[in-house]
């Protein structure tokens, strides 16, 4: 666990820079560790997002499957938006834990 | 943990499937997913019975062996006789189980998962000798193959820092 501030607020977050509590995040943090993985957001992107935070409001473990299923994005699209690592990325600037996925 | 993890982290995987059971192809698949979805580049190689996860009409009917199996288990947790698992139908049966467990997991069918994988960039090879030997031709293979390798077209891509090659 760690302290660190991001777009002006200070926040804990984990060793890999996770929020720690979804409840603080707000658009202007989801910038700027966006910014820090080099992915300019686009409208898509925070349709991704917002499916994932509600997705993990509602308790579901996330998988790559899932987003693909989401009528947003197909997989291929989610690797064009946050190349290098989709669902961890994603996972980052949506402000949720790391998901504990293999798949 | 070692620094040395962090400076210099693993690029590619290539990973080699020689085995046509439940287990052995999505040991394969899971691990060349894994490896996309960190944005590691995978290239699978399949040979021998593992052509059977791309061989098309084969793919998405794997089985999991019931005889010789001494980690088969029933859903009790009982040991499963190997007697039982020669009886017609149960091999089938057992397989059908594994996969709806697998489906409640999120863990796709075959054809899907490769699907995922190129999606990801990954890269899927059939192995040249294996096809001769069991008289496939390349209309039998899955769609999106990326090719047939010998295997120095193998080795050939398994240059480079930091690739590791795996055998499932």
């Amino acid at each position: 666990m760690a302290e660190k501030t991001i777009a002006g607020v200070n926040l804990s977050v984990s060793d890999e820079g996770y929020l720690q509590n979804p409840d603080q995040w707000t658009k202007e943090i989801a910038e700027e560790i966006a910014g820090e993985l080099n992915i300019q957001l686009s409208d898509k992107h925070y349709e991704v997002i917002d499916f994932l935070r509600n997705q993990h409001k509602q308790g579901t473990p996330l998988t790559i499957r899932k987003v693909g299923k989401s009528g947003i994005v197909d997989i291929k699209g989610f690797y064009t938006l946050f190349p290098g690592g989709p669902l961890k990325y994603s996972s980052k600037i949506a402000g949720i834990p790391k998901p504990a996925s293999c798949v | 943990m070692n620094k040395d993890i962090h400076e210099s982290p693993l690029k590619r995987v290539c990973i080699i499937c020689a085995k046509g059971t439940v287990e052995d192809v999505y040991a394969t698949l899971v691990m060349a997913n894994g490896a996309v979805m960190e944005g590691i580049e995978a290239k699978v190689f399949f040979t021998f019975f593992g052509l059977d996860a791309i061989t098309k009409k084969r793919m998405n009917k794997l089985h999991t062996a019931t005889v010789g199996n001494p980690a088969m288990r029933m859903p009790g947790g009982l040991p499963f006789p190997t007697l039982l698992g020669m009886i017609p139908g149960v091999e089938a049966g057992v397989s059908a189980m594994m996969k709806s467990t697998m489906d409640k997991l999120d863990i796709p069918p075959v054809d899907e998962f490769l699907e995922m994988i190129t999606a990801g960039g990954g890269e899927v090879y059939a192995c040249k000798l294996a096809m001769d030997m069991f008289k496939l031709k390349e209309e039998d293979l899955w769609d999106q193959c990326s090719g047939v390798l010998t295997v120095g077209d193998f080795y050939a891509m398994c240059g480079g820092e930091n690739t590791q090659i795996i055998f499932t």
